[in-house]
């Protein structure tokens, strides 16, 4: 199997890959480039903990093949907030105790942030629509939503 | 993941040309949430892959003129949110708008949806019942094949090896046309249909139906139409009555079997209740 060398452009950042073609998105961010917030819950695209956004869509980055990402603008938890100003979601989850566990949340930050970019005043149902490819095993749904409410209409 | 080959094709002759050189044990990817699920969870084994993501010709979704063109490529959440594709071919934005999550429909694509040729895919009773056609290139040149006649089986196409499928074109409706699709799950999202019911019907002036086409979805090894149903509207002023009539004549043609998602008796009762609903709800569409 031949390596494939190709560019990903995480956080603004340029990175020369040189890795084998059956690579993920998530396993070559994760792996090689280190940046450890999205997380592989079920490999399969159910779960959305792996949840990036490529050029500002929320995608399931174990579906990706990583030289499929080459070119494209990829954007991770890690890459969310502006220097140590927290995104506003971010700062909305720890407000309102959102995080149990912790597996979930980068997923859900930027599902959550999808959603408002796309309407920025969404309803609690629209919300929980937002967010229904991201699972919360630890099932706290409510204060998520809660957080993601808390910044709508701003 | 097991491992396997990658090419990446920058045009459609280059992926046809990639095909014919490297033989049988390829395939195409393209958004990968089925193909890339298979290969992890299903015993699918390429040998290689030939990636179309850098292929821009495949990318054009235009449906203001007398007919629709969704490039093979265009994304499930673009087919849902296109104005032309809402409100002349109704039912594909339906069928596009429920797949999986929002991450899926960034991801996941009209062609690969319809050519993985899954019985539970969901634009393909909308793009049976709208009648349309795939665009198919290979070695020896381009061929049509009307999507109804994709399919021989689960997973299975009449499609050769090197062939490509570039786009579906779909006709355009008249005024008096409406379609409809639905589906039902056991989890409202992020799940894959038990029944899916898709319907097309045009009403001449008196509201008396002059075409029907109904599709079921997940009810047989493809996607099929539902001929009986379809007869049993066409002449008649579709009410709760005649529509209800209509889910019957699909609930005996369906040939559903029983798995995780439902038996087969379930899927027969969800065929009759949701043809019916379908056929009422193109039926508002047609009026509106």
């Amino acid at each position: 199997m031949a390596k494939q060398i190709f560019t990903l452009n995480v956080n603004g950042r340029d990175h020369e890959l040189y890795t084998e073609p059956n690579q993920t998105l998530l396993q070559v961010v994760r792996d090689e480039l280190r940046y450890t917030g999205a997380k592989e819950g079920c490999g399969t695209g159910d779960c959305g903990a792996c949840t990036m956004m490529v050029d500002g869509k929320v995608v399931t980055s174990c579906l990706v093949l990583a030289p499929d990402a080459a070119g494209r603008e990829i954007v991770t938890i890690e890459g969310l907030a502006d220097g140590e100003q927290l995104h506003p979601l971010q700062q909305a989850f720890i407000d309102n105790g959102s995080v149990q566990c912790g597996f979930c949340i980068p997923g859900m930050i930027l599902s959550g942030a999808a959603l408002l970019e796309e309407n920025p005043n969404p309803t609690r149902d629209e919300i929980r629509r937002g967010i229904a490819g991201n699972l919360c095993r630890c099932t706290g749904y409510r204060k998520i939503v809660d957080a993601i409410e808390a910044v709508a209409g701003d | 993941m097991r491992r396997f080959d990658y090419y990446r094709a920058s045009s459609v002759d280059e992926a046809i040309s990639l095909l014919g050189e490297h033989g049988e044990g390829g395939m195409l990817l393209s958004g990968g949430t089925d193909v890339l699920v298979q290969i992890k969870e299903a015993g699918l084994n390429p040998v290689y892959v030939v990636s179309l993501n850098g292929i821009e010709e495949l990318r054009e979704l235009s449906g203001s003129g007398d007919g629709l063109h969704i490039g093979a490529r265009v994304l499930m959440h673009e087919v849902a949110a296109n104005d032309d594709v809402v409100q002349r071919y109704s039912a594909l934005a339906d069928g596009a708008g429920v797949v999986g999550s929002r991450q899926t429909r960034n991801l996941a694509t009209i062609g690969g949806n319809i050519v993985n040729a899954a019985p539970s895919a969901d634009t393909s009773p909308p793009m049976v019942v709208l009648g349309g056609v795939a665009h198919v290139a290979g070695s020896g040149g381009t061929r049509e094949v009307a999507v109804e006649n994709l399919w021989t089986g689960p997973r299975q196409t009449v499609l050769e090896h090197t062939e490509v499928v570039t786009h579906f074109t779909v006709p355009a409706p008249p005024s008096n046309a409406g379609s409809y699709y639905e589906r039902h799950t056991p989890r409202q999202i992020m799940d894959i249909a038990a029944v899916g019911t898709g319907v097309y019907v045009e009403l001449d002036g008196d509201g008396i139906c002059t075409t029907a086409r109904i599709a079921l979805g997940a009810v047989a090894p493809t996607v099929m139409r539902a001929p009986q149903a379809e007869a049993a509207l066409v002449g008649k002023a579709i009410d709760v009555e005649s529509a209800a009539a209509a889910g019957t004549a699909a609930s005996a043609e369906a040939k559903p079997i029983s798995d995780q998602r439902g038996s087969d008796e379930f899927r027969r009762h969800l065929v009759e209740v949701m043809t019916t609903r379908s056929i009422l709800a193109a039926t508002e569409r047609a009026q509106g």
